[in-house]
Order: structure tokens, then C-alpha cells, then sequence
């Protein structure tokens, strides 16, 4: 199978979609000459002209609002967003209009589009630069959301993003764009909903996803060391949300560890720990702990910043701790 | 200190950095005349003639434009009684402002999309949204189109192309924005018409969605309805510019104001701003000069923040009135077949109310799930499965929660 960045996974969901639905255009801040702040609509431009790859004056309010009158009037935008820092200013456009038009209008109109950019820490950018709203998005109801880790799972769920009937708001990540893994040409659709085993294992499970999914694996190989089998389950998309996946595996190993990037109050992991504690109480046998981000704006300097993310030892100690072991 | 180093350097080279001649700025002229240059433009007079070389609206359309202002102004009058009475939660209109709501979508084509804002039920009403209808989403009853979901006059209304109308001031405005680039792209001849107030120029969806639209000369039909007060505060409260048109410069588009409560002259501006949008000349801010007769909403007492003597002189300029001293003079109206095109519209309220208040009064529980997405995620089908099972065990509980 082909071996293929994370960038370029996602612009080859981009570049076949665009060129199998004439409805599908981009847009957003530097996407088209630039190739976008990250290049990840490389070559978009040239293939697809002005009329379908569209710079946008710096106004992200605006332009994600023009994506849903487009998505109203009958197109399939994917709106890039420089990173989700700065779509703040479009919130209401996400949460006041996008993810409430079928509802509002009682299903007369709806939003297919797609919300895309990166967000969480890069190295060294500091609080404005370095924030995770997956859960802030996904505490919405009317909108999905995808938190995709590998190039294959870029690639497939942003193809089903762009044919989903909903809005989605695609989380990518900065890190993560430079990251190679096997993509299969063409058609590759990823349904959302489903969780992936990243690692199997019988004696714990970790939730993480996105960057998290490596901190998660690379602390399963310290465990192993230690002897304990650890599954690392990716649920790809946080709405919808593969409960089920997770449920089955803490039916075998009975313990579970939630990690995520973000700030940990009111977080997704919490969610999750809810939702198992609730339909797996019995399968339990210690309680659910979470790794998160520190509940700070993020720092510049670099050993701060090292101290606020979630690291593989800190989550090999919460695996510990859940098993009830001492190092 | 920065005008002298700069007169200085003027004085010096006689022109600046990038080559144009230069004026000291001390003898710089105003910019420009806002009055002068985006004058009111008025069709009809106030003795009710008109200069007909001028109006290009159909003479078959007056008398049906003449009805639905009339009908408006009565459904707005009567919906605030229901208000008050406590059959209906809450009520916004559009009294004084019908020409400029109506004239304006008159002068669009029935393929355009219209993106109101929420006083213009008039315009839903012109394509074709049945007044029954209408009622029903105030009462929030079986037959509401929005079922039950939306808030009282935020109606959409898709087979008339009347898009859903959004709360946050000024959203739909860049929205209408990407629904003309949707059209460009797709070679469509459609032109979306755009409403807001003139407190909505203040919100930055208002600069974001003119800028793009004028930079890309997006086709799409801004139409400002320039009421004079966003709730309380006074129109020199939301801009030091003199008008509202002559926004339109900085965004490199055609500014046009005119009097908003003249339907000739509001058809008659929108008609030809279309017709540029849809020629590829690019969009055209239109301020409408009216005034909000009355509150901002039934949840609205204006009297503590407007003294009666600001009102008074705009009772004179109604635009239901200046339409019916038009149709007088062109001998179109007499004073009996006015009374009775105001017993028949009194009448049609009526038979609508009556229509609509029949329905059953809530509409199915279960709707409560529904458009949330396309197809339910099991958070939804997990709750309504939930809500089915507390029905089934005790029929209390579907009394409580709002059936039977
Ligand atoms: C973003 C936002 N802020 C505040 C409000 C509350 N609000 C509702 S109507 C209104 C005044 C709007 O005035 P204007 O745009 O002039 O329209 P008008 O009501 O006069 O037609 C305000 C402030 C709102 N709906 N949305």
C-alpha cells in the first residue's frame, strides 16, 4: 500500500472528492495561491480553479458563514480554518446556525459542510496557539466530529465528512501533518462511529485519540515491559461515538484509562468515563482515571509546556494505578 | 506631529510615496457629501402622484402589493392582541415597515432566496407561505412547519425559497453571501435578497459577508431596513456616518438610499440592484429609510426610552397610506373597495386563526428528536427510547410532559 503523509491523505480526500462531486468547493484564509498555511490544498488551485478554491478575505465569522448559506444553496463547502484557535470567532456560525439549521427549520433545510483546520499544541506557541475544542464542539448536538490520528483515517473520514448530510467539524492536527502511514488510493470511506484497535491487549484499555493514540501506544510498550497487555482504542470520531468498542474491552481487562490532549474539566474523557461507568459498572474493577492536559492556558516555555501535555509516563502511571501495581 | 512631518514632506516632493499628486491635509475637502451624494430617492409624492416614467412595477401588482401591506399590518396588529391575551408567547413585526419589506421582494424573481431577518413575514407571506400556516409556528401546535422546534416568527419556508431566520443579529448575512457564490458556481440565475436592520451594520457578520460579497463581486441584494432603533438605542448610537448607503463605498459596491416607505421607489432600487448582481455588476447595499412604529417586540415597551413626538410626524408618512393616495390618484381605489379589501383581510386572519387553532395544540412528542441530525446518533434514539418506555409504564407521565 502506498505510504503517504497525513497531508497528503487529506488532500487526496480533497482533490477526489472535489473531482467526483462538481457541489464540492474549498475555502478559507490562503487555501488557494499559498496552497493553505499548512499546504494541505496543494495543487488545489491549479486543478480546480478560483471559482472552487477560494481565498478568503481574514474573517473567519464571514467565511464559515458563507459556507453554510452555500451548504444551504445547495453546494458542499469544506471551510479550512488557519487552526481552530482563531474559528472561535465563527462559533456562532458552527453552533448558532450550522449545527441547528435541520432542527430550527423542522428538516425544510439542512448544512451539509465540512468545518477542517488544526487545533491542540504544536511546540512552543503559547495559550492563543495551542487549545483543544474537540469538546466543545462535540458537546453539540447537531454536529459531528472527527479527531482522525493516522493518514488513513484523515483520509477516509474527511471523504465521509464531505458526503455527510450534517456539518462536521474535522479536527486535524499541526504535528500530526507531517506523520506517513499506509493510505489506499481512491475510494477509502471511513464510517464515523467507529472505533479503531490500535493495539489489542487484556489487561487494561486507554481511550485516546489523535495525538493521544501515540502517547497511549508508546506507554503500552513501556507497560508491556512490565508485562501488562495494554489496547489502545482510537474512537476516530468523538460524535458519534463508538461506545460500544470501548464497553467490549473493558468487559475483558476491567480497567480503563481515558487520555485527551485538552483541558480536563468538563472534558471529553469525562463523558466517556460516564458512559462506561454507566453501562459497564459491573465490568469494573477499579475506577476510571483520566490523563489530560493541565488546566492551564498553555505556556511558552518548553519545559512548561512539556509539564501541561499528557506524556506516555504519566499515563503509565494511571495504567498502574488502575491495575493497582506499584512500579 | 505625524500631519506636519507629512505636510513637510509633501511641501517638499509635491507628491507622495506612491507617486499621486498631494494636498496638504490641512487643505484636504471632506471626503464626501453623504447627503448630496446618496440623496433619499422618493417615486411617489406626498400628495400621492407619482412620476410613472420612474416606475417600472406593474400596474396589475399594485393592488395585490396594497393587500398584503394591508394584511400585514392587520396580521401584526392582531398577533400582538393573541400576544397579550396569552395565546401566543411572543410576537415581532414589522408596523411602518411594509414597504420596505415588501417592495423589496417584489423586486426580486421567484428563484431568489430570500434571508430575512424577523420582521418579514410579509415577504413569506408574498411567496406563497399560507397565512394557516404562518399561525400555526406562533402557536407551536401539530401543523407548525418548524414542529414546534423554532421560536415564534422565525419561520423558514423552503418552497418559497425563504431561508430560516437566525436569532444572532446579522448571521444571515454572510450567509446570504455563500448562497450567491453557491449560485455562481452551479451558472444558477439566482440572487439572493438579504434583510436586516440598520443596528445589524454594527455586527461584524455585516462587514465580513459586504466585504467578501464586494471583493468578489458576489451577486446578492443587501437591503438595510433603516428603522431608526435597534430596541433602544437610536440609529446615532449604531454609526457617526451620516447614512447607511454610503457604507457601501468601502466595500467597493453601489450604495443606494431610499425612502423605505415608498413601495415604488424600494421596488424600484431592489428590481435594478437584481438586475446588476445578475448581469455579474456585482451586489448593491440598499438602505430603506423607514421607521418602527411601534415596539421592537411584544416583549417591548418603547414608551420609556421614546418620546411620543418622535413618532408622531412618521404617522403621517405610513407607507399603507401613501400606497392607498397612489392608488386614489391613478383612480385604482375607492374608498368602499378599500374598506372592503380591510373587512376581507380582517376576514382571512380570521378563517386562518380558526384553521390553524383546530390542529391539535402540540405537536408529537417524539418530534422532539427529530432534524437533529439526518439519521438519529444513539444519544438520540437512546432518549427517545427512554421517553417511549416512561409513556408505556405511566400514562401520568405523557400528561406531564405535555400529551394528551
Ligand atoms: C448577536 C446578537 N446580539 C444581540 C441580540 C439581541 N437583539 C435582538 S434584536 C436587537 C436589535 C436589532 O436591531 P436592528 O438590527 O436595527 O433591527 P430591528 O430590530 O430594528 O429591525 C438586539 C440587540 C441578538 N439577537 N443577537
Amino acid at each position: 500500500m502506498p505510504i503517504v503523509s497525513y497531508r497528503e491523505a487529506l488532500n487526496q480526500a480533497m482533490r477526489e472528492e472535489m473531482a467526483r462531486d462538481e457541489r464540492v468547493f474549498l475555502l478559507g484564509e490562503e487555501v488557494g495561491q499559498y496552497n493553505g498555511a499548512y499546504k494541505v490544498s496543494q495543487g488545489l488551485l491549479k486543478e480546480f480553479g478560483p471559482w472552487r478554491v477560494v481565498d478568503t478575505p481574514i474573517a473567519e465569522l464571514g467565511f464559515c458563514g458563507l459556507g453554510v448559506g452555500a451548504a444551504m444553496g445547495g453546494l458542499r463547502p469544506i471551510v479550512e480554518v488557519m487552526t481552530w484557535n482563531f474559528a472561535l470567532l465563527a462559533y456562532d456560525q458552527i453552533v448558532n446556525n450550522a449545527a441547528k439549521l435541520r432542527s430550527m427549520s423542522g428538516g425544510q433545510l439542512h448544512c451539509p459542510v465540512v468545518f477542517r483546520g488544526p487545533q491542540g499544541a504544536a511546540h512552543q506557541l503559547a495559550s492563543q496557539h495551542s487549545q483543544v475544542f474537540e469538546s466543545t464542539y462535540a458537546f453539540v448536538p447537531g454536529l459531528k466530529v472527527c479527531v482522525p490520528a493516522t493518514p488513513r483515517d484523515a483520509k477516509g473520514l474527511l471523504k465521509t465528512a464531505i458526503r455527510d448530510e450534517d456539518p462536521v467539524v474535522f479536527m486535524e492536527s499541526e504535528v500530526l501533518y507531517g506523520t506517513k502511514g499506509e493510505v489506499e488510493d481512491g475510494e477509502l470511506l471511513i464510517p464515523f462511529g467507529q472505533a479503531e484497535v490500535a493495539r489489542d491487549g487484556g489487561d487494561v484499555t486507554i481511550v485516546a485519540w489523535q495525538k493521544m493514540r501515540f502517547v497511549a501506544l508508546k506507554a503500552a510498550e513501556l507497560l508491556e515491559r512490565e508485562g501488562v497487555q495494554a489496547c489502545v482504542i482510537d474512537p476516530r470520531t468523538l460524535r458519534p461515538f463508538d461506545l460500544e468498542a470501548v464497553l467490549a474491552s473493558v468487559a475483558r481487562t476491567h480497567r480503563c484509562v481515558v487520555v485527551e490532549e485538552g483541558w480536563p474539566w468538563m472534558g471529553s474523557g469525562a463523558q466517556i468515563a460516564d458512559s462506561i461507568q454507566r453501562h459497564g459498572f459491573d465490568d469494573l474493577d477499579a475506577p476510571i482515571l483520566r490523563v489530560t492536559g493541565r488546566d492551564v492556558p498553555m505556556p511558552y516555555a518548553k519545559p512548561l509546556e512539556h509539564e501541561v501535555l499528557p506524556t506516555p509516563e504519566r499515563v503509565v502511571e494511571a495504567c498502574r494505578r488502575v491495575l493497582y501495581r506499584s512500579p | 506631529m505625524r500631519r506636519e512631518i507629512h505636510e513637510s514632506f509633501v511641501r517638499r516632493n509635491g507628491h507622495d510615496v506612491h507617486g499621486e499628486e498631494l494636498t496638504p491635509f490641512s487643505q484636504r475637502p471632506a471626503a464626501h457629501r453623504p447627503e448630496k451624494e446618496f440623496p433619499l430617492e422618493r417615486v411617489l409624492a406626498d400628495d400621492g402622484s407619482a412620476d410613472l416614467a420612474r416606475s417600472h412595477l406593474p400596474q396589475e401588482r399594485l393592488l395585490p402589493l396594497y393587500r398584503l401591506m394591508v394584511l400585514n399590518r392587520a396580521l401584526d396588529e392582531r398577533m400582538i392582541q393573541l400576544q397579550r391575551q396569552g395565546r401566543i408567547g411572543f410576537y415581532i413585526g414589522s408596523i411602518g415597515e411594509e414597504a420596505t419589506v415588501l417592495g423589496a421582494a417584489e423586486g426580486m424573481a421567484p428563484q431568489d432566496w430570500i434571508f430575512p431577518c424577523y420582521r418579514e413575514h410579509g415577504a413569506a407571506i408574498l411567496r406563497g407561505l399560507p397565512l394557516a400556516k404562518f399561525l400555526c409556528d406562533l402557536l407551536g401546535n401539530a401543523g407548525d412547519l418548524m414542529e414546534g422546534h423554532q421560536m415564534p416568527c422565525h419561520e423558514a419556508f423552503r418552497p418559497g425559497r425563504f431561508a430560516s431566520i437566525s436569532s444572532p443579529i446579522a448571521t444571515q448575512i454572510p450567509q446570504a453571501v455563500g448562497a450567491g457564490w453557491a449560485a455562481r458556481i452551479k451558472k444558477d440565475d439566482m440572487v439572493p435578497l438579504v434583510y436586516f436592520g440598520e443596528g445589524a451594520t454594527s455586527a461584524n457578520d455585516f462587514h465580513t459577508g459586504l466585504n467578501f460579497a464586494g471583493v468578489r463581486k458576489v451577486p446578492v441584494v443587501f437591503v438595510c431596513r433603516n428603522n431608526g432603533w435597534a430596541i433602544s438605542v437610536p440609529r446615532e448610537r449604531q454609526t457617526a456616518a451620516v447614512t447607511f448607503a454610503e457604507k457601501a463605498l468601502a466595500y467597493g459596491m453601489k450604495g443606494e438610499r431610499v425612502d423605505g416607505n415608498d413601495l415604488l421607489a424600494v421596488y424600484e432600487a431592489t428590481r435594478l440592484a437584481r438586475a446588476r448582481a445578475a448581469a455579474g455588476e456585482g451586489p448593491t447595499l440598499i438602505e430603506c429609510v423607514t421607521y418602527r412604529m411601534e415596539g421592537h417586540s411584544t416583549s417591548d415597551d418603547p414608551r420609556v426610552y421614546r418620546p411620543a413626538e418622535l413618532v408622531d410626524p412618521w404617522r403621517k408618512k405610513d407607507p399603507i397610506l401613501r400606497l392607498k393616495g397612489h392608488l386614489v390618484w391613478r383612480g385604482l381605489l375607492s374608498e368602499s373597495e378599500d374598506a372592503a379589501i380591510r373587512d376581507a383581510v380582517a376576514a382571512e386572519i380570521q378563517a386562518a386563526l380558526r384553521e390553524a387553532e383546530a390542529l391539535p395544540s402540540k405537536p408529537p412528542l417524539e418530534s422532539l428528536f427529530d432534524g437533529v441530525y439526518a439519521q438519529p446518533l444513539w444519544q438520540q434514539r437512546e432518549q427517545l427510547e427512554e421517553l417511549r418506555s416512561a409513556v408505556a409504564a405511566d400514562p401520568r407521565v405523557a400528561r406531564l410532559r405535555g400529551e394528551g
